[in-house]
């Protein structure tokens, strides 16, 4: 005869120590959210720090601050930190932490973009940076694919500053300028501007390429890989004749 | 989404309360478990083993020869093989133990393992029977160790033994020899809970009594063992495990071979569930109340897994090609790099990783029980890599087959 016995002490123990680990595995996940959190403030306060450093000292040197002002490094880090806002807004913790930096994030990108239109204005060069705007509530599948086109062409191009605004970040500086640029509607997005050029729907990555900024860019890279050849030739050449010289003597 | 994320957290919580529960029935029974026990006999009270089988000439007379080395009085051990219609040499094989008196052979029709096994019922008058598949082997002390059990407790209806796989020479088989180190865990923990749910095939040893009341052995969907073992916790019979009893068998070598062996389980399993679900219930203990509902459960939950996980995969795939679509398939040449800040931190891979040590532990302690030295940590990869592809199969399989009321085979 099987003794169908309950042992109900055991039941509960069981219960509580499996809510125990849930409650602590959740703790243990927030924690790391918030650390990456905080990690991302960390960096925006950072490169804030940096674009109103530059900014400064381009006002106060005026026009002889061209060459002074030396910003390229945030294209790198603002980028950076686009990529990892990008992927906590996905992840779904932490919401309405990740909003308030995505706002502080699209406030950096349109402080640099003004930076960087006074610095190509004032110093005549030609300004290296696209206008993207996209919307990710509604089903934009050519804001997707827009996406991974100037990802493409920012990896192929390390220079190329992309500043990307979500349509529906409610931020008034991000209102403002929209307005500006003439987008009133998300029916037309994705939206480019490119030298003062405004494009509307999803551009092809060639006809992108055939744009005067990408050929330059491109002209760029190949006299730059060029360069880089000649050195390495340069470099080898000098090797080579060393050890020549070194046979030689020990002959 | 939200919908997907709620269910994945109830089934995480249902599984890892039933790990918690065994893990404290494990703490529980520790010193019980490896306190080293006398296996000594005053009565040897008299056993029939049968052996059904069905085109096993290869390891038939293994079988036998096993039977006949064990521990135990001659004349109180009886060996009845009775040959289910073989279509190979079976037949032949058997014939080289008409001289022995301790065996006696059979050939019959061909009517599937359970006629075989009621075929033998009919002729046996023992104080025990029992039965070893055609393809497993006994380890000598393991009938002594089986009948100790019985005189320690009247109560006690049924023994089954440790089950191992057999010498594993394919990559399914090695994988095997890690999952029934965790069965082997598993049964001992239900034991103790007075909730074993099969009388395996190799080895399960049962008072006589057990037939006479209730009845011989049914069809059950090729699940016979199962079925009986249902049975008798229908009728408060007391089923236990004897650890320390060793019985090897031949895992099925392929993956074909162990698709259609696991499909007939877990079919069986879920078509005998509903001919017992009275059984669902508290006054059945452990047995009603976590164990029968957990293994519905888990099959639920490895269905739920799989397709959330391939519905990613397939998500992913199908965002990448899009990616490479809208850059005409250039390669965009960004160097792979690690990042901290990507590492998935999410609760769930937390719990994930805690049943994933809590099943280790179960494997490790299992192989502990049966005083095996093999290294298992390439077969427990294994069997973490593979059983994630495999098993949802069959499990998906029988699902189908319940659905549209199919049957399985044997072989």
């Amino acid at each position: 005869m099987n003794n169908y016995n309950y042992d109900w002490k055991k039941y509960l123990t069981a219960l509580l120590i499996t809510a125990f680990i849930f409650v602590t595995s959740v703790a243990i996940s927030n924690h790391f959210s918030n650390q990456k959190i905080e990690s991302l403030r960390l960096i925006g306060d950072s490169i804030s720090i940096d674009i109103l450093s530059s900014d400064t000292q381009f006002d106060l040197l005026e026009s002889s601050s061209c060459e002074a002002v030396d910003n390229s490094t945030f294209s790198k880090e603002l980028n950076a930190l686009g990529e990892r806002v990008a992927f906590a807004e996905k992840q779904r913790t932490n919401t309405e932490e990740v909003q308030l930096l995505k706002k502080q994030y699209t406030l950096l990108l349109i402080k640099d973009y003004i930076l960087m239109k006074k610095i190509s204005a004032r110093c005549e060069v030609e300004p290296i940076f696209v206008l993207y705007f996209y919307s990710n509530i509604e089903d934009c599948a050519d804001c997707t694919r827009q996406g991974h086109v100037l990802t493409y062409l920012r990896q192929k191009y390390p220079q190329l500053r992309v500043y990307a605004f979500d349509y529906h970040l409610d931020l008034p500086a991000l209102s403002t300028l929209l307005s500006i640029s003439g987008i009133t509607t998300a029916d037309i997005l994705p939206v480019l501007i490119i030298e003062d050029q405004q494009y509307k729907g999803f551009m092809e990555l060639e006809d992108l390429e055939a744009l005067p900024l990408f050929i330059e860019l491109q002209v760029q890279k190949e006299a730059e890989e060029a360069d880089k050849k000649a050195e390495e030739e340069t470099a080898k050449n000098e090797k080579n004749n060393k050890n020549l010289e070194k046979t030689a003597i020990e002959e | 989404m939200l919908a997907t994320e709620l269910l994945m957290y109830i089934f995480l919580f249902a599984t890892l309360f039933f790990q918690v529960f065994i893990l404290l029935t494990f703490l529980d029974t520790r010193k019980d478990l490896f306190k080293k026990k006398d296996f000594k006999l005053s009565k040897f009270p008299s056993v029939t083993i049968m052996v059904p089988c069905f085109n096993e000439e290869r390891t038939v007379a293994g079988t036998i020869d096993s039977l006949l080395a064990l521990d135990y009085p001659k004349d109180k051990l009886s060996i009845m093989a009775i040959d289910d219609g073989s279509t190979d040499s079976t037949p032949e094989v058997l014939k080289q133990f008409n001289d022995n008196p301790q065996v006696t052979v059979y050939v019959k029709e061909n009517g599937g393992k359970h006629t075989a096994l009621n075929f033998g019922l009919e002729k046996i008058e023992s104080d025990l029977v029992g039965c070893l598949d055609a393809d497993s082997f006994v380890k000598e002390d393991a009938l002594k160790i089986v009948v100790s059990y019985f005189m320690s407790d009247k109560e006690i209806d049924a023994v089954t033994p440790s089950i191992i796989i057999r010498e594993p020479k394919s990559i399914i088989q090695r994988v095997q020899r890690a999952e029934y180190y965790g069965s082997i865990f598993l049964r001992k923990m239900l034991s103790y809970l007075g909730a074993i749910y099969v009388t395996p095939g190799p080895f399960s040893i049962f008072k006589r009594d057990v037939f006479t009341s209730l009845g011989n052995y049914h069809h059950a969907y090729n699940t016979e063992d199962f079925e009986l073992a249902l049975r008798m916790h229908s009728n408060n019979m007391k089923i236990v495990n004897a650890h320390e009893a060793h019985v090897t068998t031949v895992g099925p070598y392929s993956a074909r071979a162990l698709h259609k062996q696991r499909l007939r389980w877990t079919f069986g399993f879920l078509k005998n569930i509903i001919d017992y679900k009275h059984l669902f219930s508290t006054r059945k203990g452990a047995l009603g109340a976590i164990v029968l509902p957990s293994g519905i459960i888990a099959l639920f939950t490895i269905v739920f897994f799989v397709s959330v996980s391939l519905y990613n995969i397939a998500i992913l795939s199908i965002n990448k090609i899009l990616a490479l679509q809208a850059i005409n398939w250039r390669l965009s040449g960004s160097p792979f790099s690690f990042d901290l800040f990507y590492l998935n931190t999410d609760a769930s891979l937390i719990i994930g990783i805690v049943l994933v040590f809590m099943t280790i532990l179960a494997f490790t302690y299992g192989r502990k029980m049966v005083e095996q030295k093999d290294l298992l940590t390439g077969e427990f990869i294994l069997f973490a890599v593979l059983y994630v592809f495999v098993a949802p199969l069959w499990i998906i399989h029988s699902f189908y087959n319940l659905i549209l009321a199919k049957s399985t085979e044997w072989r």
